[in-house]
């Protein structure tokens, strides 16, 4: 006979959960408001059923979707089924895909219209009825930003923002705020209704497996660490290129710009998650606060430093993939005079011990020639060599380089010698790719994201000073492009690597990677 | 192989080779093309190198057929795995290790799958495994399966197909359990009903030994009757718990319903049904409530997927659970 040792269920932890995969999810209201749009077709309830397929859907787990267009029920599960058919990364189970849709409801208004909350407070009441308990509430934002506030507003007003005996959380999408003042002002709507806590500000980066694997690797191993430094690391370099270019979306893009799309939130999180110092434990706090040091020891530069820190252009005519394509002003919607850059290129330096006088040099653009994202962390070249002029490539300094998409995994790149009689080096590659290390199928980022937020784990999501602390950063870049409304936009042409203008900021002898 | 690999990744140099891990599967010729597909099943969780040996009576002779495979998307990284198919006879088994040592890839955890037992093989592979798949519902005697696990636990890391089988239930009574309201319940158990297919009383009685280990619960022989229905009580410290399993009619293997009562007014229930379990909670109230948990079915493809998948994690409650499994059925 086994004595066991008695378990103590005096306190809050539960003994079933140790060693499982998944951890308990409680019950579950989720209401997705901008349930008709885009985000939501291709993503969020792709993402859901996925999650329903898996089992990592609550126990009990409801949803609600909330639009403009006027749809039944029955037409809002119509367009559920469609979305999961046409955008899963698995084929569905008709029967899973049956119980996830059958009693989802649709509200219908204006979200500026009382009502809609009305009805919506109504139907969240009919779920815990029927439940025999109070559920938890998700209220996720797939909206235009400029509903952000007033839907958290309004929330508030029907009394939706907090709930007794449940936890009430909101998620709000990207952009968050248009720049440093409209995401403070954006912050003190939000946060006058909702707590801090229960607030989940997504970039959907984040989920992203290679993001995640970026402190794996980091903090996981010693091989990195000794050399993670001003010591042995020259210079950073951060990539997001697509060969596309804005498609139909110049109505959002021309609004926003090369910089707010993918600098200000992605590419300034991937820095800030290669930057920071090991958090003492992996959880929302600790990694956050180990993040905002980073970017606050990002000085935001002046006006006058602007144009030697920072580069914008847009894509001019050109060919891709061995077709002609138009340049940004001549796509549908942006107008002819149009001063949006689809390419923004900075130099920035994170000032603390560890990382004085290394660049950090950021790049993105559009119709670019290919589709890139990685980082490269380039280090120093060796003291010494003493086996140069033998007529090979020769020794170059180390890259690590982590590929984000579109092949995710990570790379290494050393100095080998050539077969043969003579001491000839040249680079070549230790390589770790996701397909070939793990065979598996990772989720995608909004399945992680969704599922944390229903869990209350914030741990990838932005905190409101983070938010800020980025905006801080590009805001002086955005006000001196702004101020400058006659020295002309560079152009570059499609297809190409980006403009020459680009090559002056990395400074030093060093040159930008080929994409 | 490796000339086959060269020759893949110089026509397209995108192909490159899985390295995960080296799948050995030892299996009776005739059913060699069953247990192919069950491979098939289990998704992208396979060997990167399967080595899959076929033992055919009476054969004294080898022949081995090596082959690569590949996905070759258009915009991505396209993966190579190979296949080895070893025939081979009862004779060639008890020093099996010196015809696969020289085929798996070295510094890749090797895995080892055999079943329909041929012991002498797992006995000739165990110095070359680090992980051994098993399938505690494979044996006609719980008794016997977990006897077996414990024969080789100090070999190579085991992972149970039985246990596997009951993740799903796992999961879902402590989700159950995790709200406040009922987290204090689980101090109360009174009874716990397991149905099951027939033949998979080890999934059971891993369950049971789960919740004994996890519970604090002191695991006592339940009493065998015709029919596999098992039952008897253990003790939670203050108050019995009393166990009752036994068989249910349903096509797939593992289990087909837990019910877990509490002190004073709540027993939940889960049925194994269409798309998810079917949840059942009754309250002292006489409330009773009733809804679907949502979950597509693993089948046994899948589940033999997880088992390769678990080569690369360790789980910690498996051995208290077997532990307590044991003594459930007075190992």
């Amino acid at each position: 006979m086994t004595a066991i040792e008695p378990v103590d269920l005096t306190g809050l932890d539960n003994p079933l959960t140790v060693g499982l995969e998944r951890l308990p999810v409680h019950p579950t209201s989720l209401v997705i408001f901008g349930a008709t749009g885009d985000l939501a077709h291709r993503k969020l309830l792709p993402a859901l059923y996925n999650l329903a397929h898996e089992g990592q859907l609550p126990e009990r787990f409801e949803m609600i979707g909330v639009g403009r267009r006027d749809k039944e029920h029955s037409e809002f599960r119509d367009m559920l089924t469609d979305s999961v058919r046409r955008y899963s990364r698995r084929r569905p189970d008709e029967r899973v895909l049956g119980g996830l849709i059958d009693d989802t409801r649709y509200v219908q208004g204006s979200f500026d219209d009382d009502s809609v909350y009305e009805e919506l407070g109504r139907t969240l009441a009919e779920f815990d009825e029927r439940a025999g308990r109070t559920l938890n509430r998700v209220f996720y934002l797939s909206t235009a930003p400029d509903y952000f506030p007033l839907i958290s507003a309004k929330l508030g007003a029907a009394g939706l923002n907090e709930v007794d005996g449940a936890q009430t959380r909101i998620v709000i999408e990207k952009p968050f705020g248009y720049d440093l003042a409209s995401a403070r002002r954006l912050n003190a709507q939000v946060l006058e209704v909702f707590d801090e806590p229960q607030v989940y500000r997504i970039d959907h980066y984040l989920g992203k497996e290679t993001v995640q694997n970026l402190m794996a690797l980091r903090f996981a191993n010693a091989l990195f660490e000794p050399v993670w430094n001003r010591n042995y690391i020259d210079q950073v370099q951060i990539v997001a290129a697509e060969d596309i270019g804005i498609g139909s979306r110049a109505g959002y893009y021309d609004h926003a710009g090369a910089l707010r799309d993918l600098v200000q939130n992605h590419m300034l999180q991937l820095l800030a998650l290669l930057a920071m110092e090991p958090p003492t434990a992996f959880n929302a706090e600790k990694l956050r606060d180990e993040k905002l040091k980073v970017l606050e020891a990002i000085v935001p530069p002046s006006p006058d430093e602007v144009a030697q820190m920072a580069v914008r252009a847009q894509y001019g005519p050109g060919v891709v993939g061995g077709e002609r394509v138009c340049g940004y002003l001549e796509e549908d919607g942006v107008p002819s005079d149009s001063r949006t850059e689809t390419y923004a290129a900075l130099r920035l330096h994170v000032s603390n011990w560890r990382w004085a006088g290394v660049p950090f040099y950021l790049r993105t653009g559009k119709r670019l020639p290919r589709k890139l994202t990685e980082i490269a962390v380039i280090l120093k070249p060796v003291p010494h060599v003493a086996f140069q002029g033998h007529g090979s490539v020769g020794i170059q300094a180390n890259q690590l380089v982590f590929t984000l998409q579109p092949d995710e995994g990570v790379a290494v790149s050393i100095g080998a010698k050539l077969p043969g009689t003579r001491m000839q080096i040249r680079p070549v590659n230790l390589e770790f790719r996701y397909g070939t290390s793990f065979l598996s199928e990772s989720p995608e980022a909004y399945e992680r994201l969704i599922l944390d937020a229903m869990l209350g784990d914030a741990t990838l999501f932005t905190r409101n000073d983070e938010i800020e602390a980025l905006w801080g950063i590009v805001d002086p870049i955005l006000e001196a492009w702004d101020a400058d409304r006659s020295t002309p936009i560079p152009q570059y042409e499609s297809g190409g690597a980006g403009p020459a203008e680009s090559d002056a900021l990395v400074d030093g002898g060093r040159i930008w990677r080929r994409l | 192989m490796r000339d086959m690999l060269r020759a893949r990744h110089a026509a397209n140099e995108r192909l490159a080779p899985a390295r995960v891990l080296n799948l050995v599967v030892i299996v009776d010729r005739e059913w060699k093309g069953e247990i192919a597909n069950r491979l098939e099943r289990a998704g992208r969780y396979h060997g990167s190198r399967t080595i899959l040996c076929a033992v055919q009576e009476g054969r004294t002779t080898l022949d081995a057929i090596a082959t690569v495979s590949y996905d070759n998307p258009e915009d991505k990284l396209g993966v190579m795995w190979e296949k080895v198919e070893i025939d081979l006879g009862p004779e060639h088994l008890p020093a099996l290790q010196t015809i696969i040592d020289p085929i798996v890839v070295s510094g890749l955890p090797t895995v080892l799958w055999s079943p329909h037992r041929h012991d002498d093989a797992i006995r000739a592979l165990l110095p070359l495994i680090d992980v051994i798949l098993l399938d505690s519902d494979d044996l006609p005697s719980a008794a016997d399966a977990f006897e077996r696990v414990f024969s080789v636990r100090d070999h190579a890391y085991v992972i149970d197909l039985a246990w596997l089988r009951t993740t799903p239930w796992r999961e879902r009574l402590a989700a159950s359990f995790d709200l406040p309201s009922r987290l204090a319940a689980l101090g109360h158990v009174e009874e716990l009903d397991i149905r099951h297919r027939d033949g998979s009383s080890a999934s059971a009685l891993l369950l049971a030994g789960w919740l004994a280990s996890r519970l604090g619960w002191e695991a006592r022989p339940l009493e065998l009757h015709q029919g596999d229905r098992r039952e008897g009580n253990v003790s939670n410290g203050a108050d019995e718990v009393r166990i009752l399993m036994r068989e249910s009619h349903q096509e797939a293997p593992g289990l087909a319903g837990v019910m877990v009562s509490c002190r004073p007014e709540l027993s939940l229930s889960l049925e194994r049904g269409w798309g998810g379990l079917d949840a059942t909670e009754k309250l002292g109230d006489g409330t009773v409530s009733r809804w679907k948990i949502l979950g597509a079915s693993r089948g046994e493809g899948g589940i033999l997927g997880d088992g390769i998948r678990q080569a690369l994690l360790r789980e910690p409650t498996y051995w208290p659970a077997l532990n307590a499994a044991r003594e459930l059925c007075n190992v």
